[in-house]
């Protein structure tokens, strides 16, 4: 569909690190606590107190840093951003302002019109301190507001993108990759529900004209509750900024940037208050906090303990096991533990792509069907080899193998024994010539429709030869009578 | 350089202080002067020195990621104005944060 407008848009990434501890002290970081039971002095602000560093926490901002091959600041430091919300008791949250973490990186995508790959530039990442969470009564204005600290101080790592989204769909797919990259580097448990992963975006769109295109005004959209609600409410924003434009004709720069939330239910972004301006909130060093030098020799040892990750890893099974592009991205996306037992099984057996069809048919169902994890899977990757080479030699077909599996996953009966159980036989290739010769001499009229072009007709003799012997391998049979009908022509 | 009125209104909004005009009149003079002596500071050359981040020569100092018990919630809540033992009250916050 050819829209009168290009979309342009920037995400801002909250993601919580997988920390036992908080950001500056001592208190437990764990989702669902009872509300205000997992604070102190530190985290509610109290007079007198001093934030110290939590190493886990700056280590994971580091390897995230060098993930997106970021720029590593060699001197980091903490300011102080300043605004007024019941949430911050501190009346300030510790960020990182001037010296972030890491600037001037990337993360490549695959686009989902073009399949190309595409680098989405990433201008900073920082690591900073969560706020609290206000719980308003749903009659606004007649009660109080319910304050919870629990999650003040948590740390979180604040990833900006460049405005290098082109479409809805695009933002979705960055953000399904960035969620598999922090999966993969233990960064993030990355749970939408749970709030260890929120995303703002920066949008606004340019209008095609006979003069070129013509920018609207920026407009950040919040309150997007899932990868879904990212793709929906940046459509919606998109196609509002046009038919804005189309009635009042307003351009980038006439109007302050505005933000919006998104309505899940009513699907449509709502206005929501102004932005400050960035030096509202009176940026300052944080005099409490001590700098940051990062050795060029820990940025090595961080860039060669992050492991393979999902993109260069996709690459890798599709040029080691020959699986497609769609294989591999399936594979990957389950994370690193189904990954290495699609690579354990596909050595052993031999064959890639068969190994991948049975894990990602087999395995991944049998996983959704339970709610379990791999760990949870009966079969190590030795005992599905040893099936999938069965299979692959042809000693069971397709269908015979998927039972030998339920065999093998109800029982914990090995293939070979489960076969056995079974009473499957592997009919060997002169007895299937000579039930084909006998159901190609008993059925001439099948013969003659298939020679005549109907090929779909050799089934009844497939339905034939499997009366006069159940073991038949159903492939073969059809392979040896259409062979055997051609040789006669 | 002259601070006026009106920027001492928004950074006293900022800062949610309350001022009376008197006051206003008073720190837009107190904070112009304060600019003026930084205008003396900017006079100088300083292109060969390093921005200082902090007085202290100290860096990375860092604790390890551990858990402590944290303060039991009666303590937490003990000081606010209005509690209601589980969650400090607060005036309702009009809009969406």
């Amino acid at each position: 569909m050819q829209r009168p407008y290009e979309i342009i848009i920037g995400l801002e990434v909250h993601v919580q690190l997988l920390t036992q501890s908080k950001l500056f002290c001592s208190c437990s970081t764990e989702f669902g606590a009872p509300p205000n039971t997992q604070t102190c002095p530190i985290c509610i602000g109290m007079p007198g107190v001093l934030p110290m560093m939590n190493r886990r926490a700056f280590e994971l901002g580091l390897k995230t840093a060098c993930a997106l091959q970021c720029e590593i600041a060699r001197f980091t430091k903490w300011d102080r951003k300043n605004y007024y919300y019941p949430d911050l008791p501190k009346n300030y949250q510790i960020s990182q302002y001037d010296l972030p973490l890491g600037r001037n990186g990337y993360l490549e995508i695959r686009s989902p019109e073009t399949g190309q790959s595409k680098r989405i530039g990433i201008i900073r990442v920082h690591l900073e301190e969560d706020a609290g969470k206000s719980m308003h009564d749903e009659r606004a204005g007649k009660a109080d507001s319910r304050i919870d600290l629990n999650r003040c101080g948590v740390p979180l790592l604040e990833i900006v993108t460049k405005p290098d989204l082109r479409t809805p769909a695009e933002a979705k797919i960055f953000l399904q990759e960035l969620k598999l990259l922090l999966n993969y580097l233990d960064v993030s448990d990355c749970n939408m529900q749970e709030g260890s992963l929120r995303v703002d975006a920066n949008i606004n769109i340019g209008v095609n004209t006979p003069e070129g295109p013509i920018p609207t005004p920026i407009v950040e959209v919040k309150n997007m509750n899932s990868f879904r609600a990212v793709e929906r409410a940046l459509t919606y924003e998109a196609e509002r900024q046009y038919q804005e434009f189309l009635e009042t004709g307003r351009r980038l720069g006439q109007v302050p940037k505005q933000t919006r939330g998104w309505d899940e239910e009513a699907e449509l972004t709502r206005p929501q208050r102004t932005k400050e301006e960035s030096s509202d909130y009176r940026y300052f060093p944080e005099p409490d906090l001590v700098p940051v030098v990062v050795s060029e020799a820990e940025i090595e040892r961080i860039r060669t303990s992050l492991g393979e990750l999902p993109q260069l890893l996709r690459e890798r099974l599709e040029t080691t096991y020959g699986i497609t592009p769609y294989d591999s991205d399936v594979l990957v996306s389950q994370g690193r533990a189904l990954v290495q037992y699609f690579e354990r099984v596909a050595t052993l057996c031999g064959e890639g792509k068969l190994a991948a069809n049975w894990v990602q048919q087999e395995v991944l169902r049998f996983l959704n069907e339970h709610q379990v994890s791999l760990d949870a899977f009966p079969l190590p990757p030795e005992r599905l080899a040893e099936l999938l080479i069965m299979v692959r030699d042809r000693k069971l077909d397709t269908r015979r193998g998927r039972e030998v599996l339920a065999r093998m996953l109800s029982t914990g009966e090995s293939a070979e024994e489960a076969v056995a159980s079974l009473g499957f036989v592997d009919v060997g290739d002169a007895e299937i010539e000579k039930i084909c010769r006998l159901v190609i001499a008993q059925n001439p009229k099948t013969v003659a429709d298939v020679k005549a072009g109907k090929i779909k007709a050799v089934g009844g003799l497939v339905g034939q030869a499997k009366k006069i012997n159940p073991h038949v391998d159903p492939a073969k049979v059809r392979e040896m009578c259409l062979r055997l009908i051609e040789e006669t022509a | 350089m002259a601070i006026t009125p009106e920027e001492v209104r928004k950074v006293a909004y900022l800062a949610r202080l309350l001022l009376s005009e008197d006051e206003i009149a008073e720190m837009a003079a107190q904070l112009s002067r304060i600019l003026e002596y930084m205008e003396i500071l900017r006079g100088v050359d300083a292109s060969h020195v390093e921005p200082m981040a902090h007085p202290l020569e100290l860096t990375n100092v860092f604790r390890e990621d551990r858990v402590a018990p944290s303060l039991p919630r009666e303590e937490a809540l003990k000081n606010a104005p209005k509690h209601d033992g589980e969650c400090y009250l607060v005036p309702a916050v009009l809009g969406p944060a």
